[in-house]
């Protein structure tokens, strides 16, 4: 009994030394972003898209309206697709492939976003500029990039939601003479409904934070771009390209830059968290 | 008249957060006997079989009064080894549960985590405990093979033999056939008359017919409380109690 | 317009639907076939044992190939137990309640946060504040916390699913809390466990962001922790992006997108052991 308390005792201080680690970052992030934007003024900080950090301008609205618009466009391929694809595996595939498939996917997930960059600056930048116009580079390119690797996570989570719902559920619809397809969009998808939109978050989630691959892909000027063919500069390619030589405030508006982040992706996280405990509660297993 | 019992139950009650699941409770068991519990769902036996090893503790929210004595020494004392206790009052689920191993890996358990290693050792219990329940010719040729590939009834066989390889003294089921085929329910109730000549069997079961055909003594709980105990022909023919007489009618339950 | 009949809408799906599927397996296998096709015959076992010459221009990739697993490696060294540890005292050694609720949140939330603000605060805090400088070790503390919430929520998923009925046997038979964790949990829940490990590692090794910011970018071969030193991320996106030598460049992003692949499939083959344990 001693010694099992020995051991209790060990695993709570890692533990603990774990959560402190973890809390010890927000913590700073925090410590080092907030001062500037009380001093900057929300309104300036949030509203305003003059970003000159030479000047002791801090007006991140150009980065935010740019991390919107990717993301957005990410997010109407991840679910276009990646919904498609996982609706195709789980309704439309005999199993054999499908358990092929699935893992293929996942597989395929592990490209590093670096790759990816740069596949979109060899063959989606030229393809744009010549066939679409503008300099290639541009929201439309990081869309489609960001949409690429989102889609992996977006397949996965629904298949595993989408394999989820009850099998009695599938049988009934079936035994009442719905296609396959009037059960999927009637039926299934309705009841994995939560898992659904968990997909749809997370993805979001890893489209606004993904940095590397939008760096190559969209231009990174600093102006609200005003169509999807117009280069773009996002919040995470903002500190990245900028943190190398910044130092004092223009470092502290960097760490703001990350505050706000972070803050966007607690909201995603917490309406993830109420989606589900909303959907658990009202219909999942009715 | 009687030997001494060898659990005494005296005044116990347990209840979870604020709910009562037993009141009050005294009864013995005596060694060399098989005690049925019968009675209607939520009476409390499995509450009363969970305390006789102290599985409640790992209830968050489990609290007692009054005693509990092994051999005369309350088991609920603060120097008690509940990891000894564990090992001289055996309980078996009404569900089996192998783990995932082997069927010699099961078997040897609890003999390992008693500090037992030596392989003489753990080969004789290991034979000697599937004897006991039966088992042992259908399979002293697949030990090695996975727990999981037995059937039903050879897997409810097998997790007593799990708790007679460590030898207790104390036997406590809880609806050990539910689910198994007459065959195998027989098998296991041929096992434990033989048993009780060297352990105590304290057996939990909602069929009454097994309670009358397969126990010494029978005890009836009902709502929590200790309604009436004797001698299984006695309580079946001739019960005191009105309620007895009217839940082995089929009144309720 | 009369409407179309149900059967002949689903064909119609079906054959849209598939053609997402194709037109997403396409494009996957499309980026992994043209990286391979470009750089795989640039590698030669010369080029992986040998350092850049020409800030890479020529010239092989090995101080890369060497800080990558010095940096990931150490990473999941430092993060793996610790996080496993912080689920198995989070499962086994507590009770389910606010606390355990409002650290799993904290957990997702931190799994959430993008990288690039783990490389910030990794830069001012370890290079900076403790004086490591732009060293393997930065990088890799800092990776380390970037993948540890990861890390214990895959774990505290695996212990979970092992099922409770296990542990009351384990208990029955007269063991100890630890006994029981170590012998029947663990046991059954390590595959599992493993799997967020091995994907962790993945994560570590394709991560730019980060390094940039901690490990720097140096070509040499680092002597000890406390050198900088490139990953091959790193060196990939830097070569490419700075038009330095695109042979090169297709040649490390093929070494590296093995690397990442082979991970992943070791990844795969343990979740398989692991649902065939639990089951």
């Amino acid at each position: 009994m001693k010694q099992d308390k020995a051991i209790s005792l060990v695993l709570l201080l890692i533990a603990l030394s774990a959560i402190s680690g973890l809390a010890l970052i927000t913590v700073f992030i925090f410590k080092e972003g907030l001062p500037i934007i009380l001093r900057v003024g929300g309104r300036d900080f949030f509203l305003s898209s003059d970003w000159e950090p030479s000047a002791g301008h801090f007006g991140i609205l150009s980065m935010i309206a740019g991390s919107l618009a990717v993301t957005a466009g990410a997010m109407v391929i991840g679910l276009v697709f990646g919904l498609g694809v996982a609706i195709v595996l789980t309704q439309f595939c005999p199993a054999g492939l499908a358990a092929v498939l699935k893992p293929a996917i996942e597989l395929l997930a592990g490209i590093p976003s670096v790759v990816y960059g740069f596949m979109g600056v060899v063959t989606l930048v030229p393809l744009i500029r010549t066939y679409l116009g503008g300099p290639g580079l541009s929201v439309l390119a990081s869309s489609i990039v960001l949409g690429i690797m989102v889609l992996p996570t977006v397949t996965s989570i629904s298949i595993d939601a989408l394999q989820a719902v009850p099998r009695p559920y599938w049988e009934g619809s079936i035994a009442l003479g719905a296609t396959q397809w009037q059960t999927a969009h009637m039926v299934m998808l309705k009841a994995a409904r939560s898992g659904i939109v968990t997909a749809a978050i997370l993805g979001m989630g890893r489209a606004i934070g993904e940095t590397m691959a939008v760096i190559m892909v969209a231009g990174n000027p600093l102006e609200i771009p005003h169509s999807i063919l117009d280069p773009v500069r996002t919040l995470t390619s903002n500190i990245a390209l900028e943190m190398g030589y910044a130092s004092g405030q223009h470092r502290q508006a960097l760490f703001a830059t990350g505050v706000t982040l972070f803050v966007i992706i607690m909201v995603l996280n917490t309406v993830a968290l109420v989606a589900s405990r909303r959907y658990a509660r009202r219909g999942g297993a009715r | 008249m009687r030997a001494q019992p060898k659990v005494a139950v005296r005044g116990f009650t347990a209840s979870f957060g604020g709910k009562v699941a037993l009141r009050d409770l005294s009864l013995d068991v005596f060694p060399r006997e098989r005690l049925a519990i019968i009675g209607p769902a939520s009476s409390g036996k499995t509450t009363f079989l969970r305390s006789l090893n102290r599985l409640n503790d790992l209830h968050p929210a489990f609290s007692h009064s009054g005693q509990v004595l092994l051999d005369g020494k309350d088991i609920y004392d603060a120097d008690m080894d509940v990891v000894q206790l564990r090992r001289r009052v055996g309980m078996v689920y009404a569900v089996p549960v192998p783990l995932p191993w082997s069927v010699y890996d099961n078997l040897v358990y609890g003999l390992k985590l008693a500090g037992i290693r030596d392989r003489t050792t753990l080969d004789g219990r290991v034979e000697a405990a599937l004897k006991s329940v039966a088992l042992w010719d259908e399979v002293k040729d697949r030990l090695k093979e996975p727990a999981r590939n037995l059937s039903g009834g050879q897997q409810q066989r097998l997790c007593l033999a799990r708790v007679l390889v460590l030898q207790p003294e104390v036997l406590i089921l809880d609806e050990p056939c539910s689910g198994l085929d007459p065959i195998s329910t027989g098998k296991v109730e041929d096992a434990l008359a033989e048993l009780k000549a060297r352990h105590s069997i304290v057996l939990v079961t909602n069929n009454t017919k097994q309670a009358a055909r397969s126990s010494d003594r029978t005890a009836f709980f009902l709502m929590g409380e200790l309604i009436e105990v004797g001698p299984t022909a006695q309580l079946f023919t001739r019960p005191v109690q009105q309620r007895t007489n009217d839940y082995l009618i089929g009144q309720f339950g | 317009m009369t409407r179309p009949s149900p059967v002949a809408l689903q064909r119609v799906v079906v054959v849209a639907l598939w053609s997402l599927a194709t037109m997403t397996i396409g494009v996957l296998l499309f980026i992994i076939v043209y990286i391979l096709a470009h750089g795989l015959p640039h590698v030669s076992w010369g080029f992986l044992t040998q350092s850049p010459e020409y800030m890479g221009r020529k010239g092989g990739i090995f101080p890369m190939v060497v800080g990558t697993v010095m940096v990931a490696g150490l990473a999941v060294l430092v993060a793996a137990p610790i996080g496993v540890a912080t689920a198995i005292y989070l499962t086994e050694y507590t009770r389910e309640g606010r606390m355990t609720a409002m650290i799993r949140f904290g957990a997702d939330c931190l799994a959430g946060i993008p990288s690039i603000v783990f490389g910030l605060f990794g830069f001012v805090f370890f290079a900076i504040t403790l004086h490591l400088g732009l060293s393997v070790i930065s990088g890799a503390l800092t990776l380390a916390l970037m993948v540890l919430p990861t890390v214990v929520r895959t774990s505290e998923e695996a212990l979970r699913a092992v099922p409770s009925a296990y542990r009351e046997v384990s208990y029955g038979l007269g063991s100890t809390r630890w006994q029981m964790v170590t012998h029947v949990v663990l046991h059954s829940a390590l595959p599992g466990i493993s799997t967020g490990v091995v994907l962790s590692l993945g994560r570590c090794v394709s991560e730019t962001a980060v390094v940039m910011l901690t490990a720097g970018s140096a070509l040499r071969l680092p002597h000890s922790l406390f050198d900088s030193s490139r990953t091959l991320a790193l060196h990939f996106y830097m070569l490419s992006r700075e038009g330095i030598s695109m042979p090169n460049a297709y040649a490390t992003a093929s070494v590296l997108i093995i690397a990442i692949l082979a991970l992943n499939m070791l990844a795969y083959w343990l979740m398989r052991r692991f649902v065939a344990k639990v089951r």
